[in-house]
């Protein structure tokens, strides 16, 4: 006999010991219950319902748990509702939004009427702290001090995120809005600068040949840092050691590293040194070496949650370690390494500093990147805006971030579809794919 | 019946269950296979050490002109004269990271916070995108956007700041009260640093509170905590070390942050001064963007000299940050081997 106040895993290990001796119908109650606790654990009442043989089998023991279980709740009388966090309410909300127009008036009023203060950010600095002195006063004539001080800081956090999203969107909005009146022309996207002047207007030439470096760069650095980049996310993930324990600190240092560092060190190394000159490849060399710690960093995260019970299985069926990685690993963190290399093109594509040193500048078409200088988008808006600095070119560089602007959210929009799904969950082709197959056999 | 209920399996003393090691000879495939892993991870240290050895022989021949002066110069003019040094420099890098700091971290930790413990589950998702995507956003839109779209914006703010924060002697104004003079200043740059920083800090720091252990937080609620009680008493010290890291992090990213610094800083001398409202200012990064062209081979030197210093100096303060978060006890659930 158990004893009556035996834990659930071992009532749970019980019941399957039993199950199969009552008959082969109840097979797939019994896979349904293992499936139940290997998830979360269930309430009682379901569980006994989903296996019907154990109601009898167990009856002397059942009572007394039941009852266990049971006796705090029929203490406390009524039934229990569910405490909701991150909830609400009317007064929290009217107070938050009576304390923001109040404070806006007495704001304006101060601001601009009586004080000789100036420019829109000091104003809604001073709104801001004047915001949340007024709301903490709101809260104190309704709440005692500790509730008071938990609203405030609620407010005081949330604004931070607050400020994460108009940063965000007025950022993009601005380098849409300024950007819009060049990219408007069908030149600009056809043509590139070189037959264009200081102050050419924007129905003349365009910023096709930054484009095309950008695209050429991207896609070499791509080649050269996203192999080597997984490949030692692998080494981090699947061998481990002493050694990987060094990579994985510096590999996280140099994802931090400044880009500007990269840049000098390919002008120093690829220039100073094997005396190649300035073109697209050592520009893309440059964006290389800042891309590879991101795509190390963010694979091996990727690799770690791939569950250790898939690699032992394939161990268990006799597979080498390099068959387990290219059949098991890989393939189940498909989506995830996906993201990573998205996510470290879009970072690429946006490098300034480190082709700044590498690449050279110019105003012509050049689609051979080992030749020659060539100017990708982010450098030809550092030239427009920095080196040149007339009122054309500025509103040219502006179109050029425009065009940055889009592909790097294009890029960050699909990192994110990919990145949706979970490492082996599938997605409803693949699972479409799965059925036709097993329909097949 | 009852006998049949009873597990078969006795549990024995602990000492019996002892892992039996297991050796298997590797297999041809294999060898390789870790052979070339290991080769990618020692590419990683190589390219690290690379770029250390490198800038060192190429800007042995700057150190050795300036000698120790190199340090304790603040002129840069490494063309026309052996004087020459990163005094002004270096210390103007530090205070524009320290501005970005100290906009950032509060602002990361109150974000991550928000996102972690307060933000309902339909805001949470979009939320942490928008952070993703503002550390997405290349340094030269953040660039266009503080040249354009702050600086006329905020100097009427810098101008209050002078005027009634003067009390406060990094906000005291030297010069003549025009706003011309208050254009291309470290504090604008530092606010631009600070944008790029805080996705970082917020990213990292926000992986950290969503670890602190449940039960713990339980504890302070049934304790009669409010929200903010438990974040102070549970959240804020289980990641503490983890906001440190995280900030350090920002730290290394503000010292090597180059297009928006060279856009908005003016250079006007090269004497360090803490008055951040005012004109003026330098960084390494700026000063080796503005000038690698123009100099000749003995200039380049003193250049890579800078970005030697300013290499190891981040490499140092990310070393550390990686090394404390993973030595925490937050950090040690996600980094542990």
């Amino acid at each position: 006999m158990t004893e009556p106040n035996d834990d659930r895993t071992g009532m749970a290990a019980v019941r399957l010991a039993k199950n199969p001796g009552s008959g082969a119908t109840s097979r797939p109650s019994t896979a349904k219950a293992a499936d139940h606790y290997g998830q979360a654990a269930p309430t009682t009442g379901q569980d006994d319902q989903a296996v019907p043989g154990y109601r009898q089998g167990a009856q002397p023991v059942e009572p007394v748990d039941r009852a266990s279980q049971a006796a705090p709740g029929a203490d406390a009388g009524p039934a229990e509702t569910r405490v909701r966090l991150r909830r609400t309410s009317a007064e929290g909300s009217t107070t938050f939004t009576a304390a923001a127009a109040a404070s806006l008036g007495l704001v304006w009023v101060l601001y601009e009427r009586v004080l000789p203060f100036s420019g829109v950010l000091g104003f809604w600095v001073c709104w801001y702290v004047l915001f949340l002195a007024l709301y903490f006063a709101m809260a104190r004539l309704q709440w005692d001090r500790l509730e008071a001080r938990n609203r405030l800081a609620g407010v005081a956090f949330g604004s931070g995120g607050v400020l994460a999203v108009i940063i965000v969107i007025d950022q993009v909005g601005y380098t849409f809005i300024k950007g819009s009146s060049a990219v408007a022309h069908a030149n600009f996207w056809t043509r590139s600068l070189a037959f264009a002047g200081p102050d050419s207007p924007m129905s003349v030439g365009g910023v096709l040949h930054a484009m095309v470096g950008s695209v050429e760069e991207l896609a070499l650095a791509t080649l050269f840092s996203v192999p080597l980049g997984i490949t030692a996310a692998l080494f981090l993930a699947e061998i481990g050691g002493g050694m990987a324990r060094t990579v994985r600190t510096i590999v996280e240092a140099m994802t931090a590293l400044p880009d500007l560092v990269a840049g000098l060190f390919v002008y120093v190394t690829l220039i100073l040194t094997l005396g190649i000159s300035k073109s697209g490849f050592c520009a893309a060399v440059a964006i290389g070496v800042t891309m590879m710690p991101i795509v190390a960093r963010a694979s091996e995260v990727v690799l770690r949650i791939v569950p250790g019970a898939l690699r032992e299985a394939s161990y268990a069926l006799g597979s080498s370690q390099w068959r387990t990685v290219w059949n098991v690993v890989l393939p189940t963190a498909r989506s995830g390494l996906a993201t990573a290399v998205v996510l470290a093109m879009a970072r690429g594509i946006g490098e300034t500093a480190p082709v700044l040193l590498v690449a050279g500048y110019t105003k012509e078409l050049n689609v051979n990147p080992f030749s020659g200088p060539m100017t990708s988008l982010p450098l030809f808006i550092y030239n427009a805006v920095h080196i040149f600095g007339t009122k054309a070119y500025v509103e040219r560089g502006f179109g050029a971030g425009f065009v940055l602007v889009v592909v790097v959210l294009a890029l960050f929009t699909i990192a994110r579809r990919i990145g949706g799904s979970a490492p082996g969950e599938l997605t409803n082709r693949q699972r479409r794919r799965l059925a036709r197959q097993t329909e097949q056999q | 019946m009852a006998v049949a209920l009873t597990p078969h399996v006795q549990p024995g003393p602990p000492t019996d269950d002892v892992p039996r090691p297991i050796v298997a000879r590797a297999s041809g495939g294999d060898r390789v296979f870790r052979g070339t892993l290991r080769a990618a991870g020692i590419a990683v240290l190589l390219i690290t050490l690379m770029i250390l050895i490198f800038l060192i022989l190429r800007s042995t021949s700057a150190f050795g002109r300036a000698g120790f002066g190199f340090f304790t110069t603040a002129s840069f003019f490494p063309e026309t004269s052996n004087q020459f040094g990163i005094a002004a420099l270096l210390p103007d890098s530090a205070l524009i990271a320290v501005i970005a700091l100290a906009i950032a971290v509060p602002v990361g930790v109150a974000t991550a916070i928000y996102i972690s413990e307060y933000a309902a589950h339909a805001i949470q998702r979009p939320l942490i995108a928008v952070i993703d995507l503002m550390a997405a956003i290349p340094s030269i839109i953040y660039a266009l956007w503080g040249l354009f779209f702050l600086m006329p914006r905020i100097l009427g703010f810098d101008k209050w700041l002078s005027h009634h924060a003067s009390f406060i002697p990094v906000f005291r104004f030297t010069k003549t009260d025009t706003i011309g003079n208050y254009v291309g200043a470290m504090f604008i740059a530092g606010i631009v640093v600070s944008l790029m920083v805080i996705p970082i800090v917020t990213s990292l720091s926000r992986q950290v509170f969503s670890q602190a252990p449940q039960g713990e937080r339980e504890a302070a609620y049934a304790l009669g905590s409010t929200r903010w009680g438990m974040i102070r008493t549970v959240v804020l010290p289980f990641g503490r070390a983890g906001v440190i890291g995280a900030s350090m992090l920002g730290l290394g990213r503000a010292l090597g942050e180059t297009i928006a610094v060279t856009f908005i800083l003016t250079p006007l001398t090269f004497a360090f001064s803490i008055h951040v409202l005012e004109g003026g200012g330098n960084s390494i990064t700026a000063e080796i963007a503005n000038f690698y062209t123009q100099y000749d081979a003995k200039g380049v030197a003193a250049l890579l000299a800078c970005g030697l210093v300013l290499f190891v100096f981040t490499l140092i303060v990310n070393t550390l940050a990686s090394i404390v978060i993973s030595r925490s006890r937050s950090g040690a659930l996600t980094a542990a081997d």
